[in-house]
């Protein structure tokens, strides 16, 4: 095979060789390598097929803006990535590279056909075709569509590799380390400030790793830049990060980048993340992000061998490989001519430069014709040939038909540059038009950045190394030469792009746009350059744009017949290149996506044998089966046995708020509907929260401890919204009571035992207090001591049995609990999951807000009218109640429904009608809150909001489901132990 | 990411410790329960939800929990000023009336 690879060309060492395989194929790099330039030194351009038309496709750059080069990089089965760009992944020993998007090979794709039928396949071509039968959209015409019209494929394996975060802080981020970019971090770094400069390559320079004519400070820019970064790196105050890139701009100088840190090494070491996701603040931006080369576009410019003139440039400059050996320029820009004499200069023929400008600059042409370069000013290419790589290019004078054929194996193209305006426009930063060079400029920052060299249209050496030391803050000595000035670009169509319909000068690379679709998109009445590029999709693709988004800009203004800036430019938006969801998501995957909260009594419950349930982020126990027992068995038994004996829980998950201080009465008297301050300190209540508008927000039962301490419960779900509420009240509307809050949700654990023994269960552990009912009856609470721990034992119940809830601090929960657990098991007790107590206090008809409620129930709708307070004089909630829709009869209440057949259990959320007949829509009534099984009642009980609902008592209600109608008798929402004595006892 | 000063720390932290809490200087009316339905649907329901200079409160959740009052423009996101609780309402920085970047004093 022949090598492309010039003796004593670029700067990598002949000595250190790696190997991999393209498509099955074993090919030799160098250390620092590419996978484009390894296979260009191979003399492979054939890296793709294009998305839509199949057509083959080479590398067209030598940077992140590739369009064409996607491959899929493996070094195993598991550790592979589609869609890498060639120009930008490292090779390494071993890696296993593929090309996408083809089949069965790439040099025969069967799918090449989609372009002999391109005629049909114009822009909006799947918008205007696939519209019948709708149906067949999702299930037919999309997967054949997707998976014709893809780019790779995506690993099955879950990712092996980890991936890090971190944040970092600093006074001046530097992104992009080209000749500006160094020169300002360094100015930054000498005056002492914090410094983290930042690049998307393996070795800095930017442009300079290219442009071999240029000097600074007397040296090659290549080694003046390699200087620079000895001397940063040596700096304290400065952090370098090499192949790593700013992907995005973020309000008040937030910087996100990604760095690659192991996808360039053969066997990384595993300790290494293989990216790492870097979120800094800087006090300062400098965004020295350069200029992107633009493409010509015209007639088939996109055949494998056509590239970018500085591309070609870097591969021979840096790389030391010749892209082509009959190389072939058409250019409307001076910089190509610099690419032609390089290659010259290095052995390699260059056919002809073919310039569409009739008055190039002097001194390159001049430089190109002394070296006896062909130079073809005011000529255009106007087609090129070649199936797999190309052939020959037709070259024609300007306006005339007369036409010339010139073989070439590959051609280089400059269409000017483009500023990189990118970073600079995510941060909201306004673009002016430099209508004499073309270009979007910065203009009116919105962050405390400025942007310095090439992606600020500062193009003068001299005036770049000045601009970017005045930017970094201090100053720094440089001055520099280049061989040549340039001058030219041009944006849009050139020359041979073609009127007609059927010449296919690409525009956008990777989705395939031309510019006869964009003109077509004009015509068919797309005149913003958003709707046109979402009609063409031209720059929707991963690359962004970055190569063809002015060109479509320019092609669609010529046929609108405006101005550049009138038509507009469509939004940058972060990522700058494709960031992994890996780097993104770093380690908040597997267990740590959503971390669990488990109360201090999860090991026992684990090791009782409980199935978990999630709520929010809590794992509760569900229930307890037993062998052989199913959920409903185990529900049932829990149940059963809760009544006649005892039931024990784990209730630590319910929010706890410690209310103190000598206004703390006075505070709860506004935050709950109820009047506490009549509440003696030994005793509970039931309270109930309101918003200022008057429907539930929470409920629960509060202790009063002593005359300035209340321990206050709520709800599980509730526990963070209704301290911040109470908080907000707190600061803002009645900062001058004297109360603090503190969270003690995660202080205690809780154990309710319930049921006719559950006093029998704990008098043994209970130390210093009378647990008889005559001195400790329901709703009391005190502090005392469970086996010699502190505690607060409160003889609650959300069951209608005797109930205590026993509070120990969390780390003795545990202990304790396998005590209250020991003896409960002896008496023949059981320990109850969230299912069996979500049953037991629906037979008593207590509610959970939240799930009988829905945020637009009143107190009264839900039954609870009693626990409003009719002396307060305020409270939040009082004057919401009070509003005309809260007072209307109608409401929707909760009440008690009874299915006709006692086996049926209604479905939580089934609608409720009055008459099954009605013609829909039908009335809805309201609809049912919670329904369930009663083992204990031998029937199926539920609760349900029923507009009117009290006033319906006896009334027949009818639920349609799917497939029937099923009829229920609203009843009184207590349908166990109606009479409450159960509770006492 | 925003960048907020806590007015009670008296540091600039990251939009991930604080809690927007809608907007600032609406006072709950004395003598709540007596006011008219319009009053109160004023007070409770309508809101400015303004493009540009906004007055709103919000809240240093992850920090040192206190509620705050900021001046924010929500067409760029930018802080004008933070203050505390309990101060009547900034004039916007930089213009005649103003005073200096963060307003010392406030609520108990």
């Amino acid at each position: 095979m022949t090598s492309y690879r010039i003796k004593g060309a670029g700067r990598l060492t002949p000595a250190r060789t790696a190997r991999f395989t393209f498509d099955g194929k074993i090919y030799t790099a160098l250390e620092g390598d590419t996978v484009a330039s390894a296979l260009l030194a191979n003399g492979v351009h054939l890296m793709g097929r294009s998305f839509k038309y199949h057509r083959p496709r080479g590398i067209l750059s030598a940077g992140a803006e590739e369009p064409n080069a996607l491959l899929d990089v493996a070094r195993d089965a598991a550790r592979r990535q589609p869609n890498v760009r060639a120009s930008v992944q490292e090779v390494f020993d071993g890696a296993i590279i593929q090309s996408q998007n083809r089949w069965p090979t790439l040099g025969f794709d069967i799918s090449s056909i989609n372009n002999l039928l391109s005629p049909f396949f114009a822009a909006g071509f799947y918008y205007k075709t696939f519209m019948w039968p709708r149906e067949a959209w999702a299930k037919l015409y999309e997967p054949i569509i997707r998976r014709a019209a893809g780019l790779g494929v995506a690993p099955k394996e879950e990712d092996p590799d980890h991936y890090a975060n971190r944040f970092a802080h600093c006074d001046v981020l530097v992104a992009g380390a080209g000749a500006a970019g160094l020169t300002a971090a360094l100015s930054a770094a000498e005056t002492g400030a914090s410094v983290i400069l930042v690049d998307e390559r393996a070795e800095v320079g930017g442009a300079l790793l290219f442009d071999t004519s240029v000097t600074i400070n007397g040296q090659s820019g290549y080694d003046w830049a390699q200087g620079v970064l000895v001397k940063l790196a040596a700096m304290p105050n400065v952090r370098v990060l090499t192949r790593t890139t700013v992907f995005g701009y973020y309000n008040h100088n937030f910087i996100g980048l990604v760095e690659r840190v192991t996808d360039h090494m053969p066997r990384p070491d595993k300790l290494l993340p293989r990216e790492r996701l870097w979120q800094v603040r800087a006090k300062k931006v400098v965004l020295a992000t350069g200029a992107i080369e633009r493409h010509m576009v015209f007639a088939n410019n996109d055949r494998p061998g056509i590239l970018l003139a500085s591309a070609a440039r870097m591969y021979l400059n840096h790389y030391g490989v010749a892209v082509g050996s009959r190389i072939g320029v058409y250019t409307a820009h001076d910089s190509a001519y610099e690419a032609a004499i390089d290659l010259k200069k290095a052995g390699v023929e260059i056919a002809a430069i073919v310039d569409c400008r009739a008055k190039p600059g002097d001194a390159v042409v001049s430089a190109a014709r002394n070296l006896g370069i062909e130079v073809l000013t005011g000529y255009s290419v106007i087609d090129t040939a070649g199936r797999l790589r190309i052939s020959s290019m037709t070259v024609a004078r300007n306006s005339s038909t007369n036409h010339r054929k010139i073989a070439v194996d590959a051609l280089l193209m400059s269409g000017g540059w483009t500023p990189s305006v990118h970073l600079f426009s995510q941060s909201r930063g306004k673009l002016k038009f430099d209508a004499e060079n073309q270009r979007f400029l910065p203009n009116i920052y919105a962050e405390n950045s400025i942007s310095v060299g090439a992606c600020n249209g500062t193009d003068d050496l001299n005036a770049l190394l000045t601009e970017a030391s005045a930017a970094g803050g201090g100053s720094v000595s440089v001055s520099g030469d280049s061989a040549f000035t340039w001058t030219g670009g041009m944006i849009g169509a050139a020359e041979g792009a073609g009127k007609d319909t059927t010449v296919k000068a690409f525009v956008d690379f990777q989705h395939d746009v031309t510019a006869k679709d964009i003109r077509l998109a004009v015509r068919e009445g797309m005149h913003s350059i958003e709707h046109i590029k979402r009609f063409t999709t031209n720059g929707m693709a991963s690359d962004q744009g970055k190569l063809s988004n002015m060109h479509g800009l320019a092609i669609a203004a010529e046929v609108l017949g405006k101005e550049i800036p009138q038509v507009g430019l469509t939004t940058f938006r972060a990522p700058y290149t494709p960031v992994t969801y890996g780097t993104l998501i770093a380690h908040s995957r597997g267990d740590l996506f959503d971390p669990a909260r488990k109360t201090p009594l999860h090991a026992e419950l684990t090791k009782a044998g409980a199935e978990f349930e999630d709520v929010g982020n809590w794992k509760r126990a569900w229930y307890f089966p037993r062998r052989g027992e199913d959920m409903h068995a185990a529900v049932n038994r829990e149940c059963r046995t809760a009544r006649e004996v005892a039931g024990i829980f784990d209730a630590s998950t319910l929010g706890k708020i410690e209310v103190v201080g000598p206004d703390a009465a006075k505070f709860l008297n506004l935050m709950y509907t109820n009047a506490w301050d009549n509440l003696k300190p030994g005793k509970c209540r039931y309270g109930i929260m309101t918003r200022e508008d008057g429907f539930v927000y929470d409920d629960g039962v509060v202790g009063r401890l002593a005359e300035d301490r209340f321990h206050v419960t709520t709800t599980t779900g509730g526990a963070p919204r209704v301290l911040h509420h109470m908080e907000d009240y707190l600061h803002t509307e009645f900062p001058d009571l004297k109360v603090w809050l503190t969270s003690t949700t995660e202080q205690w654990a809780v154990i309710a035992v319930q049921g006719p023994k559950a006093r029998e269960i704990i008098e043994p552990l209970v130390e210093g207090l009378d647990l008889s009912s005559e001195a400790f009856p329901h709703m009391s609470v005190a502090e005392c001591t469970v086996m010699g721990v502190p505690a607060r034992l409160f003889r609650v119940s959300f069951t209608g049995e005797v109930g205590y809830e026993v509070n120990v601090p969390a780390d003795y929960g545990a202990s304790v609990w396998k005590a209250i657990w020991e003896r409960g098991e002896a008496l023949g007790a059981c320990l109850y999951g969230t299912e069996t107590m979500h049953v037991l206090r629906a037979e008593k008809g207590y509610i959970i807000v939240g799930q009988d409620t829905d945020g637009t129930v009143t107190p009264d709708d839900a039954g609870y009218g009693w626990a409003v307070s009719k002396k307060k004089t305020d409270f939040v909630g009082i004057r919401g109640l009070k509003r005309p829709d809260l007072m209307r009869s109608g409401r929707k209440q909760l009440v008690g429904l009874l299915t006709a057949d006692p086996l049926e259990v209604l479905e939580e959320g089934g609608q409720i009608v009055a008459d099954p007949n009605e013609p829909k829509p039908m009335t809805m009534l309201g609809h049912v809150t919670s329904a369930y099984w009663s083992e204990n009642l031998g029937r199926s009980i539920a609760i349900a909001l029923v507009a009117d609902g009290r006033a319906r008592m006896g009334q027949t209600v009818y639920i349609p489901m799917k497939d029937k109608t099923i009829a229920a008798t609203v009843s009184d929402m207590v349908f166990f132990d109606k009479e409450g004595g159960r509770i006492h006892g | 990411m925003l960048l907020i000063h806590c007015p009670y720390c008296r540091d600039d932290r990251s939009e991930l410790e604080f809690r927007w809490a809608g907007e600032a200087h609406i006072a709950r009316p004395e003598q709540i329960s007596e006011i008219s339905d319009e009053a109160f649907s004023e007070y409770f329901f309508m809101r400015d939800n303004t493009k540009g200079i906004a007055w709103e409160r919000w809240r240093h959740i992850h920090g040192c929990g206190r509620f705050f009052n900021a001046i924010r423009d929500t067409v760029s996101d930018k802080f004008l000023l933070t203050y505390k609780a309990g101060l009547p309402r900034q004039p916007v920085p930089g213009t005649e009336t103003a005073g200096v970047e963060t307003v010392e004093g406030g609520a108990a």
